[in-house]
């Protein structure tokens, strides 16, 4: 990049099952009130414009960014919203600054799970004339891509669980995180099925929340923070929509999203040049198949990724240190979260699940059943 | 920005009510291949796409994922942008972003809608706030009324003039072979069509429209070397609107609002000082016919209170000195995700002199567009001939 972007800023709502207290524009206000206290940036003077990502199909209201324009910030300015996970509000932030059009940039994503059933919502994602009327969501098309995964690898249920074991575990440290437990890969396989073979310790738990986030210019940034996130390489990429038309045991768009933040970032070999990753764990399948996509091992090698110890806590990559979607986090909103707790892996603001000496984290994210699109945010402390 | 950005091609679907020979996909697709054949450009060179549509109206969640076959983004990055009727422009915004941004270099655009799988006036109602608008909502038409109401009380125009206005622009469309409503029609039938909220009538209002539209953007050196008339963005503006914030309707407010908020942004950055001198052509979102003449005077055309003299002195005519929507605008075609991305395409013709039937008889250098959507919000964009202006 000629000019550099970074991350100055993030808040999070605290994840909950349910938060009836607050409408959508409530909750968007407690982590946007809070970012700007904490950089102590007035949303006037120095927020340019704004990016929200959520759905109106989420939300319950039509052109739902109508219920945070005036808590985004967006009365007579400019303020967009995405409706895709919260990862791609970085990435098209990020290409705002780069552009010359912007220089400070306020992100958000919310969504209430519990105003909607997220099985209705998910199956209107499938095409209205041949997928839709199967009763496919999201957690029966992933039962689909575990399936044909786990078989053309030889991965076993006891395997995939060890994600959920880990992320629980490394949630325990986390203050913003809901599902916090110590459980075993017994447990995991006891918990009742949901698609075989997802059963409901391998997915994400439906819950509320909203994360905010401030980019800067590289004017800017250095004085509003001593220790801004840079964002160092960006990437999306889509696959195709009919489940038939892909090798669901592949993930060809994080592939290329990834190559492509990695070569913007100059990362040639990112199992040894990256030092932590958060990625978008909705089952834990995903974060075996995902860490593949991401380049930290060869296809089929996520599981033995994982057996080796690399992506614990203490590993050589920690793989999701706060405890990642499975810990529960927003559909939606779980890609700006990735982004926010890489950004604070990079900040040295993690506080419990703090990884020592991080250099560079990846953030991803993917929107659509079985990460039809993926987004991927590479970060580091120097610019 | 940090680069210039040009628009090197584009096109549009056959737009109608009815569009039952082809699917959501097919109907993108249509304007996709449409527009690579004008940029003489095949999928492979394009870097980006970038698509805006309304999930809720055609009752489909994450349109993207399941337009990747026709909008060709399979395999390549891309992202869904939702604004509203706004949402059409905000795309091209975003990619000029993508352009200008050193990123990409030929950046794939795409707004659609294909309301007739839909209803549109229902999901419009779900506009209104759950707990204290909902009950009173009446979507688009209703919003309208009250703005229409307000200008005749204060200015003194009449339902003649919202006729002229229908009747302009459905004789425009009558020049342009896209358009939806391609109407034959007098002052006298839109007096005599059916009163839906008063002094709303049937034909004072855009239709429902099955359409999409698409369009290339490319950086200086792309545009040069693959495009014998480039078409230059120079500036861009959005402004949006807080839901409760309701002065816009009452036409005489002294309180800054989103139009006039926006085309003072835009002025000031190109340095505009008589906007109906600087630009030779307007293409402007009007859903109903009463804002066409709000718009005139939101955009400093005229003094305001002086919109309705405008289109009584037939200024605005494609013939006229100050030509608005030659192509018959959105009383003509309205396929909302597309909508705000035909005025810039159809601006982008006039300034081709590509237009056709509906090209503008006089020499057309700079072209002005606008957006409207959401809860008063809008996207203005200044196109030319030249990249240095």
């Amino acid at each position: 990049m000629g000019e550099k972007v970074a991350i100055v800023g993030v808040a999070q709502t605290v994840f909950r099952s349910a938060r009836p207290e607050v409408n959508y524009g409530e909750l968007a206000h407690e982590v946007i009130s809070r970012v700007l206290t904490d950089t102590g940036l007035s949303i006037e003077e120095d927020i340019d414009n704004s990016i929200s990502c959520s759905h109106d199909i989420w939300d319950g209201q039509t052109i739902s960014n109508i219920g945070i324009t005036d808590v985004i910030g967006g009365h007579l300015r400019n303020e967009e919203k995405m409706a895709m996970d919260g990862s791609t509000a970085v990435y098209y932030g990020t290409i705002g600054i780069l552009s010359g059009e912007f220089r400070c940039t306020l992100l958000l994503a919310h969504t209430k799970m519990s105003q909607t059933r997220p099985n209705i919502v998910n199956n209107v994602a499938f095409d209205p004339i041949y997928s839709r009327r199967l009763g496919l969501d999201y957690t029966s098309a992933a039962a689909l891509q575990a399936t044909r995964y786990m078989r053309r690898y030889n991965i076993t249920s006891e395997q995939t669980a060890r994600v959920s074991v880990k992320n629980l575990k490394n949630a325990r440290r986390n203050v913003h995180a809901m599902v916090k437990r110590d459980i075993t890969v017994a447990d995991v396989l006891k918990s009742p099925p949901l698609a075989d073979p997802i059963r409901e310790l391998d997915a994400a738990p439906d819950c509320d929340g909203a994360v905010a986030m401030i980019l800067a210019d590289e004017t800017l940034a250095p004085r509003i923070t001593d220790r801004p996130a840079w964002i160092r390489g960006i990437g999306a990429c889509y696959d195709a929509h009919y489940l038939g038309d892909r090798d669901l045991s592949e993930c060809m768009a994080l592939e290329r999203a990834a190559q492509r933040a990695y070569a913007m970032a100059g990362i040639q070999d990112p199992a040894s040049e990256i030092d932590v990753v958060e990625l978008g764990d909705v089952f834990s399948y995903q974060e075996l198949l995902w860490t593949e996509g991401l380049g930290l091992c060869e296809r089929g090698g996520g599981a033995g990724l994982l057996l080796s110890g690399t992506t614990q806590l203490d590993g050589r990559i920690p793989v999701n240190p706060s405890g990642g979607v499975l810990s529960g986090v927003p559909a939606n909103v779980m890609g700006l979260n990735s982004a926010a707790e890489a950004a604070r892996q990079v900040m040295g603001s993690a506080e419990s699940h703090q990884v020592p000496t991080v250099g560079t984290a990846v953030a991803q994210g993917h929107s659509g059943f079985c990460g039809q699109h993926h987004c991927v945010i590479v970060l580091g402390n120097e610019s | 920005m940090k680069r210039n950005v040009a628009i090197i091609g584009g096109g549009q679907t056959r737009h109608a009510a009815r569009r039952h020979d082809v699917n959501q996909v097919e109907l993108v697709n249509e304007a996709v291949r449409a527009a690579l054949e004008d940029a003489r450009m095949t999928m492979e060179e394009i870097d980006t796409v970038l698509l805006g549509n309304m999930e809720f109206f055609e009752g489909c969640h994450m349109t993207d994922c399941w337009m990747a076959d026709g909008s060709g983004a399979y395999g390549k990055p891309g992202l869904k942008i939702t604004t509203g009727g706004t949402v059409g422009a905000t795309i091209v915004c975003a990619g000029a972003h993508h352009v200008a941004s050193g990123l990409f270099d030929k950046v794939l655009c795409i707004g659609f809608e294909k309301q007739e799988e839909g209803d549109t006036g229902a999901i419009l109602s779900g506009v209104a706030h759950p707990l204290y608008g909902r009950s009173m909502a009446g979507a688009a038409v209703g919003y309208f009324a009250m703005m229409a109401t307000s200008y005749m009380a204060a200015w003194g125009a009449r339902e003649i003039h919202s006729a002229m206005v229908a009747v302009k622009a459905r004789q425009n469309a009558r020049k342009n072979p896209y358009a939806h409503l391609k109407l034959d029609i007098t002052i006298q039938d839109v007096l005599n069509s059916r009163m839906l909220a008063y002094p709303i009538r049937m034909l004072d209002m855009c239709p429902a429209s099955n359409g999409a539209c698409a369009m290339i953007l490319a950086d200086e050196k792309t545009a040069r070397d693959r495009c014998e008339k480039p078409v230059w963005i120079r500036a861009m503006d959005s402004a949006h609107n807080e839901q409760f914030e309701l002065d816009w309707r009452d036409v005489t407010t002294q309180k800054p609002i989103f139009s006039k908020v926006s085309a003072a942004r835009l002025y000031r950055k190109l340095g505009v000082e008589r906007p109906a001198d600087y630009f030779d052509v307007f293409e402007i979102y009007e859903p109903a016919t009463w804002a066409e003449m709000v718009w005139y005077e939101n955009l400093g055309l005229c003094e305001p209170g002086e919109g309705f003299r405008m289109i009584e002195k037939g200024m605005t005519e494609i013939e006229g000195p100050i030509p608005v929507n030659p192509s018959g605008g959105v009383l003509s075609t309205n396929c909302i995700g597309a909508s705000a991305m035909l005025r810039v395409w159809e601006a982008a013709l006039q300034i081709r002199g590509d237009a056709g039937e509906h090209q503008v008889p006089k020499p057309v250098r700079r072209a002005l567009t606008t957006a409207y959507g959401g809860t008063n919000w809008t996207v203005l964009m200044a196109l030319s001939a030249a990249a240095r202006d």
